[in-house]
């Protein structure tokens, strides 16, 4: 198996962007990552494209060809593949480029996530996004996909000493990162108080525990390893690709507050690259509400379970504290156009290992991670990037 | 909007909790399943009908819902333990402050939701506290 490197990154601004069509927020993300990779669009050996939902949001299916097309790549006839897992089909997407590279089967690769949500009314984006969980044993019965969470949430806080202003400050560190990343759908700053006096989605959460609806696309472009400094100075590795599936419904899951794919994911990735927590300077992770990554710390392995409310009240999270999660602002303030999301967040590892994030800049990041998962937790993708 | 035909499948599972019992493994299921996830090819899956007691192990009040389901806000969403051991996701017939978790339930036969004004109505299985 070949090591892997990504060789260019792109990424669109994030928010409801009614002035651009699907086509051209993923054409705007294709460009940059070409561009940032120095490479013309004939070198592509192949693309894989992350996307939810496109047949309901806009109406549009075969996204894999429509976007070698416009990318102006129908000449060339690459192979071209949409890869869907409701809000993990970027990070597997990500993966199954790698997987191309790594087996030597092609060469440079796109990976590449877009969605536009903004099309359809908010009840019309509910049910799309509903169809992350399982339709005929959750959605008939009117269960929305920030209920299923919010049933998480109760249940969490049943068992473990997590307050609700705790849960508050997951969002205000991250729209304090948002607000450092040009762009992030949301670029102000939040108090508790702003998270506490915001109305009510499902009990427990808030509409600012809650990620928004967006449109956006993200790109990168990988290469072997061993050919990755003809196209850059700063090539990033692939340390991991892991992925890992679980029960569609909610219902009938081991735990109802640990999500074991994620477990799975993380345990598998870690042994691929022959790391521990310990050695990760930066995560991004599936904070879609912020539960989820309290979830997420725990379940990735950076602290016992329970104790994550505690340490991101006590600021272990934050940019400056010991483990900085979602510096990109993550799901909830940068944004989450679901296909898009996984790609975004291997986009911001990559500017922190190059040291290009700029306000958000973590001094000396090595090692960054990303977690991306789908519905409520029956699809994870884990991946470990170094330099 | 949702196919007649694509629910209607289950409309013995939905109104009477009909699930599934593997007698290879003793373990019940619902929603029912073709194949049992612990025994696999080797489970013998027979039907089961659950009496419908079951607690309630989490709980949300919908504030926010599809359009289907939009002039029923706010409801209760519970996930729902059945007493022979199977979870489903269900709504819960009570006003929001009444729900707690570890609340005793019993199974009631409810209006679900409709296609829209003139569509298909879709019945089902609600949960209400049970006093005994
Ligand atoms: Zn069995």
């Amino acid at each position: 198996m070949r090591e892997v490197a990504v060789i260019g990154i792109g990424c669109t601004p994030f928010g409801e962007k009614w002035g651009s069509s699907f086509r051209d927020l993923f054409v705007q993300a294709g460009t940059l990552a070409l561009e940032d990779a120095g490479i013309s669009g004939e070198e592509i050996g192949a693309m894989y494209v992350g996307n939810m939902s496109a047949g309901r949001f806009i109406e549009q299916e075969h996204i894999g060809a429509l976007i070698a097309d416009y990318s102006g790549l129908a000449t060339a006839h690459i192979p071209s593949t949409r890869v869907e897992a409701a809000c993990a089909s970027g990070g597997l997407a990500f993966r199954q480029a790698v997987i191309a590279v790594a087996s030597g089967i092609e060469d440079i690769v796109v990976a590449a996530g877009v969605e536009k949500m903004t099309d359809v009314g908010t009840g019309a984006s509910v049910d799309a996004l509903a169809g992350a969980a399982d339709r005929e044993w959750e959605g008939f019965v009117g269960a929305t996909f920030p209920g299923l969470y919010a049933m998480i949430a109760h249940d969490y806080m049943h068992k473990y000493p997590l307050t609700r202003e705790e849960l508050a400050m997951v969002a205000v560190k991250n729209h304090y990162n948002g607000a450092r990343n040009p762009i992030a759908q949301f670029s102000q700053e939040i108090t508790v108080e702003t998270v506490l006096s915001s109305p009510l989605v499902a009990d427990p959460l808030r509409l600012f525990d809650c990620s928004p609806i967006t449109d956006g696309a993200a790109a990168v472009v990988l290469a072997p390893l061993d050919r990755a400094r003809e196209y850059t100075d700063t090539p990033v590795r692939v340390l991991a690709s892991a992925q890992a599936s679980d029960t569609i419904s909610l219902h009938d899951r081991r735990d109802l507050s640990t999500l074991d794919a994620t477990v799975v994911a993380g345990k598998r990735a870690f042994q691929m690259a022959g790391l521990t927590p310990a050695d990760i300077d930066l995560v991004e992770v599936h904070d879609c509400f912020t539960i989820a990554e309290i979830l997420a710390i725990e379940d990735l392995g950076f602290c016992r379970k329970g104790e994550a409310g505690r340490l991101t009240r006590e600021g272990m999270t934050a940019l400056d504290g010991d483990l900085p999660v979602n510096t990109s602002g993550g799901l909830k303030a940068c944004g989450h156009p679901v296909g898009a999301t996984g790609i975004k967040q291997v986009w911001e590892v990559v500017q922190q290992l190059r040291g290009e994030a700029g306000k958000r800049q973590v001094d000396g990041a090595e090692v960054g991670m990303t977690h991306n998962v789908g519905g409520t937790g029956a699809t994870v993708a884990v991946h470990i990037l170094g330099v | 909007m949702s196919s007649v035909a694509r629910f209607w499948r289950k409309i013995p599972q939905r109104y009477n909790l009909v699930g599934t019992r593997c007698e290879n493994c003793g373990r019940y299921y619902y929603p029912p399943r073709t194949l049992c996830p612990q025994c696999r090819r080797a489970g013998r899956i027979r039907e089961h009908r659950f009496s419908g007691k079951g607690t309630v192990v989490t709980y949300t009040v919908i504030r926010t819902a599809s359009e289907q389901f939009e002039q029923m806000t706010p409801y209760v969403l519970a996930i729902v333990q059945l007493d022979e051991g199977p979870r489903l996701t269900a709504q819960l017939v009570c006003r929001p402050e009444e729900a707690r978790i570890g609340m005793r339930v019993r199974p009631v036969f409810r209006r679900i939701s409709a296609d829209g004004e003139s569509g298909a109505i879709h019945y089902g299985t609600k949960f209400a506290p049970d006093t005994e």
